[in-house]
């Protein structure tokens, strides 16, 4: 399986995502933001990080880099396109998911273990799967996912909600909510599930000297099922 | 303007030392020229008052790389690999301005460490603030926090380990010391010294305003009721230009293009420039127009006294310039030859096509002004005798829960998880524990880094105090399992035109070399702060200790969580319950009188090196040094981190019970250890003539103290985890 990790300026996690790729059997190339076309990929990744220093809104400036434009294609023509943190807000600002990320409930950069429910498993990301939820990391200073009433109906009617934030046997709640998002929303698919969002860093989870290894169980995973 | 006596005292110099320049130039200074000697010549860059002292510190070993004198500190850790790494203060900008004074005195400390060709793999801090009452205090931790975390987490290195105090005597002068580590092969470390005549001389990063003029001035004065007006002379950080630079020098650094390079820090391009020119024993010639500028009309003397962010400045190899410049243009940063380096041995500016400073280098360095500054020799207070009426109505209990609530003790998650800890993928040991642990990357091993202070027996007893540090911060790296290698210091000090202040520093630092000399723990790199004052109020003393440390593979890393009940509890280190300026004394009997706790080196030398054979045996299974708060204190952070409970047993010697569980001893850590590797365990240390105590078992939900006090682990953890996050919140 092929793989690339697009680099922005500010990014800080491409060499993490490059690691957990390759230690799963993706033979991983990176990509810098300036390239026109993407190699042959199975797989394109927008990493964690700071993409041009986010000074505007997050993920705005990266989500009109030259490269968008073939990531955009790529994913249009059903490419399996995942964002993680930064890469989630770049794919909100680029259009290719619904809503936006706001700053945190509490207006603090957040840094700890959470508890992810996977909310649907019909699709290439978590297919298989046999928990019900993971536990993952989250870094970051806007995760708190909102839309509007009616986008809520739709990516609900849709089944476009990939993670909620739960605690260890899944229960949401507004007490697991680390950042205020609506309905403890962690991470959204696009209509067709080829594109994936998503704020905690399984990336972080894939040795048991780190945190954990539920990040292992989500690449293992996602590698089988792209195959 | 013509420069006369009183612009030079303006600009923060002595009578005598204005003499001494124009006796030295045989002329009177222009305005730019003072400026650059009212950069060099403070106490921030000059050191004049603290060199004295600190080349008495112990400064080699046989993992000693550089010492200080460069921009950081460097050790080898083996495979040709090498770790770089300083702490410096930035606690006067943080005062005035908490998110940007400290978010620019972590990007200031990280480019100290890139500057030698590393890649910064962790940060730490410590910090230090007034009491939770004052007004000002919440607002000043809520920024600097912020300030750290917007810059660390930015940058993509995780900050793993700090320190946090509060103390009436930080009222109206806080204290942010940043530290960094980076990883370097040892074949690929990059210097400050210049050498090679013609050489160009690059100017890369961002471009040079007007912020931070003359802040390292400000940063050698104190404080009065004016310090709003302050304000233009912090800096203004930007970490995603911080980010780019570290991108572009680690892949310019990987060729062969750099002779030297410097970042620029505090005094700007004067103090890199210099700096450069004086170690190369050259002279620099720079032409002023072609320095990037982001503001018009900047005159020779702002440019030279600027402290704008994240800029470097290179002696380059001649022809290497547009594949320098092509690296640069890649990561959209200014690039520009302002330069080159000479014969003359003299600073040479020129403006407009007009020569506005020609200054020769050695008067500038050489001839700084040096100081031995009178300072007052410290007596060991007298023993306060407690009555035993004080004790009467106290509940261990109580006590206890009471001290894991006081803010120098309690939980501090609320502070911590706002720094990205775990970025890089590396993070082995989260913040919380008794050091942080990074892995190298790819390979078995780990380093171990902890910094720490203890201002409260500074304070009481300066030369027990600078001792006490050393050994503090060496323990916690024999905690996590890690071998001490080397230590970097941020001296914190009130005036050394104050003969108490100047003698609590010139005690401190012998204390520090002395402890260092007997571990030996050398003293790589470091940065003194005096001036910490408001008014004529010094801080109490605060030498802040970062100790950094190796764990050859990994998997030996030992944590403090307790981890399965039924194990034993040993404390290692004999227990005296010395209470003089322990927490209880201080907190409980608000007796604040007394002297520090001993130290004894032999007893804390063979202590720590017996536990880590212990390690290496793999028999400990959990591990904590004892400090603040005592046996009880520290038992009980490894129960909440464990989630497990303990059962005590009586204590055989010492009658006291709040002397027993709270005194402050020196030279102790608990210890887990399963019960079948007892007798193996008790042979070790009595080989080693290690004293010892059973201090009890690991047990399941509750902390039993004795028959009649007994406390759950629920009720522990709300203790210690609820103060910070409610006071930050109300």
């Amino acid at each position: 399986m092929n793989s690339c990790v697009i680099t922005f300026p500010g990014s800080n996690c491409n060499r993490d995502m490059d690691v957990a790729l390759k230690k799963f059997g993706f033979k991983n190339k990176m990509v810098w933001h300036d390239a026109v076309e993407l190699p042959k990929s199975d797989l394109v990744v927008l990493p964690g990080g700071f993409s041009y220093g986010d000074y505007l809104r997050c993920g705005s400036i990266a989500s009109k880099s030259k490269i968008m434009k073939s990531v955009l294609n790529f994913a249009k023509g059903g490419g399996k396109v995942m964002g993680i943190c930064n890469g989630f807000q770049i794919l909100v600002e680029a259009g290719l998911l619904p809503g936006v990320l706001l700053r945190n409930k509490y207006l603090e950069f957040i840094c700890k273990n959470v508890f992810i429910k996977i909310n649907k498993k019909d699709n290439s990301y978590f297919k298989d799967i046999t928990k019900n939820t993971l536990e993952f990391h989250i870094a970051h200073n806007e995760g708190n996912y909102f839309c509007s009433k009616e986008q809520f109906k739709e990516i609900e009617d849709n089944n476009q909600i990939a993670l909620f934030y739960s605690d260890k046997s899944g229960n949401v709640n507004e007490e697991n909510n680390p950042n205020g998002s609506i309905k403890n929303i962690a991470g959204i698919f696009n209509k067709e599930k080829n594109i994936l969002g998503m704020m905690p860093h399984p990336e972080r989870m894939i040795d048991s000297a780190l945190s954990g290894e539920d990040g292992s169980i989500f690449f293992k995973h996602l590698i089988n099922n792209l195959r | 303007m013509m420069v006369n006596e009183k612009i030079a005292i303006d600009h923060g110099l002595k009578k005598d030392e204005y003499k001494k320049i124009c006796d030295l130039l045989k002329r009177v200074p222009n305005i730019t020229e003072l400026g650059i000697f009212s950069a060099m010549w403070n106490e921030h860059c000059s050191y004049k008052s603290s060199r004295l002292h600190l080349k008495n510190l112990p400064t080699k070993g046989k993992h000693v790389i550089q010492g200080p004198g460069e921009n950081a500190g460097v050790i080898d850790i083996g495979d040709d690999e090498a770790i770089v790494f300083k702490i410096e203060s930035h606690n006067h900008p943080s005062f005035i301005e908490p998110y940007q004074g400290a978010a620019t005195g972590v990007g200031g400390i990280m480019r100290d460490v890139f500057t030698m060709g590393a890649r910064p793999i962790a940060n730490l801090n410590s910090i230090h603030f007034g009491s939770p009452q004052n007004k000002k205090t919440k607002n000043l931790l809520r920024g600097v926090v912020r300030g750290i975390g917007g810059y660390g987490n930015c940058m993509g290195v995780p900050t793993i380990a700090g320190q946090t105090s509060f103390d009436e005597s930080y009222n109206g002068n806080i204290l942010v010391n940043a530290m960094t580590l980076g990883l370097v092969k040892k074949d690929k470390i990059f210097y400050s010294k210049a050498a090679g005549l013609g050489k160009p001389v690059i100017y890369v990063g961002s471009k040079t305003g007007r912020d931070g003029i003359h802040g390292a001035s400000m940063a050698s004065a104190s404080f009065d009721d004016k310090i709003e007006e302050k304000k233009p002379t912090v800096q203004v950080g930007d970490p995603f230009t911080e980010k780019l630079l570290l991108e572009a020098c680690l892949e310019l650094m990987a060729g062969d293009s750099i002779i030297a390079i410097q970042d620029m820090g505090a005094a700007g391009l004067t103090s890199s420039s210099i700096e450069m020119a004086s170690k190369g024993n050259l002279g620099i010639e720079i032409n002023l127009n072609m320095v990037p500028c982001r503001e018009t009309k900047m005159t020779p003397y702002e440019i030279m006294l600027s402290e704008s962010q994240e800029r470097m400045l290179i002696v380059l190899e001649n022809g290497k310039e547009d594949l320098a410049k092509k690296i640069f243009d890649k990561w959209n940063l200014d690039f520009a030859v302002i330069g080159k380096t000479t014969k003359s041995k003299k600073i040479e500016l020129y403006f407009d096509k007009t020569k506005v400073a020609d200054i020769p280098i050695n008067i500038l360095v050489e001839n700084s002004p040096m100081y031995d500054r009178k300072w007052k020799k410290a007596k060991l207070p007298k023993k306060v005798k407690i009555e035993k009426e004080q004790f009467k109505n106290l509940k261990i209990v109580n006590v206890l829960n009471k001290i894991l609530s006081n803010p120098n003790v309690c939980s501090k998650e609320w502070i911590w998880q706002q720094y990205d800890h775990t970025v890089m993928g590396d993070t082995i040991q989260k913040p919380g524990g008794d050091a942080g642990v990074v892995r190298i990357h790819g390979s078995s091993k780990a380093i171990a880094a902890s910094v720490d202070s203890s201002a409260v027996y500074c304070w009481a007893h300066p030369l027990s105090g600078g001792k006490q540090i050393v050994c503090e911060s060496w323990r916690n790296l024999i905690s996590v399992g890690a071998k001490p290698i080397a230590i970097t210091n941020c001296l914190n000090f009130g005036s050394p035109e104050n003969q108490e202040n100047m003698g609590e520093f010139v005690e401190c630092v012998q204390g520090l070399g002395e402890a260092s000399l007997y571990l030996d723990f050398p003293v790589v790199s470091g940065n003194v702060s005096f001036y910490n004052q408001t008014k004529d109020v010094g801080i109490k003393p605060t030498p802040a200790i970062g100790g950094v440390g190796l764990i050859a593979n990994y998997k030996n890393m030992v944590t403090m969580d307790l981890k399965k009940t039924g194990d034993i509890l040993l404390v290692i280190g004999k227990t005296e319950g010395h209470l003089d300026q322990s927490l209880f004394s201080r907190d409980i009997l608000n007796e604040k009188n007394g002297p520090p706790p001993e130290i004894n080196l032999f007893n804390e030398k063979n202590n720590g090196e017996t536990v880590l054979k212990l390690i290496e045996k793999n028999f400990i299974k959990a591990a904590h040094d004892v400090s603040l708060g005592g046996i009880i204190t520290a038992l009980s952070k490894m129960c909440i981190k464990g989630k497990k409970g303990a059962i005590l047993k009586k204590p055989i010697y010492l009658i006291n019970k709040f002397e027993y569980f709270f005194g402050e001893d020196q030279g102790r850590y608990i210890i887990e250890i399963d019960k079948d590797n007892l007798q193996d365990v008790i042979k070790i240390l009595s080989e080693n003539t290690v004293h010892f105590d059973e201090l009890g078992s690991v047990n399941d939900d509750n902390l039993i103290i004795d028959d009649k006090s007994k406390v759950s682990i629920d009720d522990l953890i709300k203790s210690h985890t609820t103060w910070l996050t409610n006071y930050m919140s109300k």
